[in-house]
């Protein structure tokens, strides 16, 4: 039996063990955020949820919302995807904080090449001090890509990534941490998906394995 | 009242006129929709990926683009459609990111094409029009009443195939 196939048997121990790594790893990554930005960030207690596939885009409003996503694959003794999105207006704003630029100097469509690389430097950090995190917890290696980064519907931007898992599971393990600014609305979710086989050994380094 | 039945990912449903069939989001997956003129039904399956073949897990048939073909035909020929009489037009296939570390997810958008492709020419059903590639996702309505297709983008306008 693959490892997905056994989300379903996972033990309120389990869960809990992968909801202490998510918040280890978003808290480690909401304070670089902060520091980036300059300002506070908050977040909620990671959500483990095993989902078919066709629920994943539910969780970030729906299918066609329009989203920024970063997207890194991770290899080395757990191999993942892990995938940053947030809302496009969100992504604006942040982009300007980092960049101190009034709000509203970045839009959407017409991005310059330094706003670009901005956005993409904003998943890149969050990705990586998240990863560090988890690699220091675990004792795992875990070496992140180069991010990839899309701008588009939701669903459209999921489709690729969970097509990856398609040819072994119709379900998915994920990791979800929702950042807030303040009192303000969701800045963004972070999540983590493991491949096959990577759910036992993360699971048996913090010593609850199967 | 006509009813606009969802599509999700990897899934397929059938309509009759005058309710409509839509599917959100398209990126890298492609919408295929076939129908009757004569007799104004149609399917929508939103596929994931090119084969059945060589996948593990291949028991949800709506996921990839030869199973999916061939439930959509067998779901075709129970509503009183006509093979010969079908009609294809698909849309997807879209490659969604800048760069990525890999490249499977680069390609799967067009392998996901072609995969489609091959199959309605093999089971004979006319592809009269496509709307693939690129890299920005669509949203699609297809209306079963006279097989328009309408292709809505984030920033890459709006259209009926």
């Amino acid at each position: 039996m693959n490892g997905l196939d056994r989300f379903q048997e996972l033990s309120n121990l389990q869960v809990d063990a992968l909801k202490e790594i998510g918040n280890i790893g978003a808290g480690n990554a909401a304070t670089a955020l902060a520091q980036m930005i300059n300002s506070k960030i908050d977040m909620n207690v990671p959500k483990v949820s095993i989902l078919e596939f066709d629920k994943v885009p539910e969780l970030l409003g729906g299918a066609d919302s329009y989203v920024v996503g970063i997207y890194l694959t991770v290899t080395g003794s757990a191999p993942a995807r892990i995938l940053f999105i947030l809302p496009v207006a969100q992504a604006c704003r942040l982009v300007d904080m980092m960049m101190g630029q009034p709000p509203g100097h970045t839009v959407p469509q017409q991005m310059n090449e330094i706003e670009y690389s901005a956005m993409m430097e904003l998943g890149n950090i969050i990705s990586a001090t998240y990863l560090n995190a988890l690699a220091m917890f675990t004792q795992l290696t875990l070496v992140p890509s180069v991010p990839a980064l899309g701008m588009d519907m939701a669903g459209a931007l999921l489709n690729a990534i969970l097509a990856q898992f398609g040819e072994v599971a119709d379900h998915v393990l994920v990791l979800e941490t929702q950042f807030k600014k303040g009192d303000e609305d969701v800045v963004g979710h972070f999540f983590m998906l493991p491949e096959p086989g990577s759910l036992n050994t993360i699971l048996t380094a913090l010593g609850v394995s199967f | 009242m006509a009813k606009i039945i969802q599509v999700g990912m990897a899934d397929l449903k059938l309509a009759k006129s005058p309710d409509k069939l839509m599917t959100a989001g398209l990126g890298s997956c492609i919408g295929i929709c076939v129908f009757d003129p004569a007799v104004k039904v149609g399917v929508l399956a939103h596929i994931m990926l090119p084969s059945s073949i060589q996948a593990k897990n291949a028991q949800n048939r709506a996921k990839f683009a030869d199973s999916a073909i061939l439930m959509l035909l067998e779901e075709m020929d129970r509503n009183g459609a006509s093979r010969s009489r079908l009609q294809a037009k698909i849309a997807g296939g879209a490659q969604m990111f800048k760069f990525a570390g890999d490249s499977d997810i680069m390609k799967i958008g067009e392998r996901n094409t072609q995969a489609v492709i091959e199959n309605l020419e093999k089971h004979r059903i006319k592809l009269v029009a496509q709307d693939t590639g690129g890299s920005f996702g669509r949203t699609i309505t297809f209306d079963v009443e006279n097989g328009s297709l309408l292709i809505r983008t984030i920033g890459h306008g709006e259209r009926i195939i």
